[in-house]
C-alpha cells in the first residue's frame, strides 16, 4: 500500500495502560482533521483499546503493524 | 442521568485498588460513557489534599512480590489518572456526606478533583441500573 504521511509521530513504548491511548487522544482533541498519528505502544491493552476507542470516536485505524516487541497504529483524524 | 453511566463506588484506600478503579474511570470516559464516582470511608480519606500522593499501601493479597511488581509497572498515579479522565469530560467525582462528617471533613480539605459533597440518594439519582464498588 502506499505510505501514509504521518503528521505527528507518539512513541508511547514503555507507557502502562491507559497511558498510550491516553497520549493518542490528547493528540487527535488538539489536532486538525485529515491528520495522522503514528503511535508506538509495548501496552498489551493498546492492542485491543486503541482498535476500539477509534471505532468508538469514529476516527479511521489506518493500520497496525507489529514491529519487534511493540506495534504502530496509525490513525487518521476522520471529524 | 443517562442509560450508559459507569457508577464507581470506591471506599479501599490503597493504592491498588484506587489505581484499578482510576484505570476503570479513564477507560469509560474515553469511550464516551458517564462516570459516576462515590468516595466513602478510605478511599475519601486518600482523597484529602494533603494525603493523595502518600503511601497508601497495598491491599494484603498483594504481598511483597505483588507491591513490588506495582510500583515497577510504571503505571501513572492514580490522581493523574482520575485528572485524565476529567480531562476527557462526563465525569464527576464526589464525597460521601458521611463519611466526610465521620473524618470532620470539608470540600477544602480535598483534592481539587473533587467535585462536591454528596449523601447517597443523590448518588443514586444519577446511578443508572448499577453500580460497582471497589
Amino acid at each position: 500500500m502506499a505510505t501514509t504521511e504521518i503528521t505527528r509521530s507518539i512513541d508511547a513504548r514503555g507507557m502502562a495502560c491507559p497511558g498510550p491511548l491516553m497520549e493518542l487522544i490528547g493528540a487527535i482533541r488538539r489536532g486538525q482533521v485529515g491528520d495522522v498519528y503514528e503511535v508506538l505502544s509495548s501496552d498489551e491493552g493498546s492492542k485491543t483499546d486503541i482498535p476500539a476507542w477509534v471505532e468508538k470516536a469514529r476516527h479511521e485505524l489506518v493500520e497496525v503493524v507489529p514491529e519487534d516487541g511493540y506495534a504502530r497504529f496509525v490513525v487518521r483524524k476522520a471529524r | 442521568m443517562a442509560d450508559d453511566t459507569f457508577s464507581l463506588i470506591l471506599f479501599s484506600g490503597t493504592d491498588d485498588k484506587l489505581h484499578a478503579a482510576a484505570v476503570l474511570a479513564v477507560g469509560a470516559a474515553a469511550m464516551g460513557r458517564p462516570v459516576n464516582v462515590f468516595l466513602q470511608y478510605w478511599a475519601l480519606d486518600a482523597f484529602r489534599e494533603d494525603r493523595v500522593l502518600k503511601d497508601h499501601g497495598m491491599v494484603p493479597e498483594a504481598g511483597e512480590d505483588g507491591a513490588r511488581a506495582f510500583q515497577e509497572h510504571g503505571a501513572a498515579h492514580w490522581i493523574e489518572l482520575f485528572e485524565q479522565a476529567k480531562d476527557l469530560g462526563g465525569v464527576t467525582i464526589n464525597a460521601c456526606a458521611d463519611s466526610m462528617e465521620m473524618f470532620g471533613l470539608t470540600q477544602d480539605d480535598l483534592h481539587p478533583v473533587v467535585d462536591g459533597v454528596w449523601g447517597v440518594a443523590r448518588f443514586f439519582m444519577e446511578a443508572g441500573a448499577g453500580a460497582t464498588f471497589i
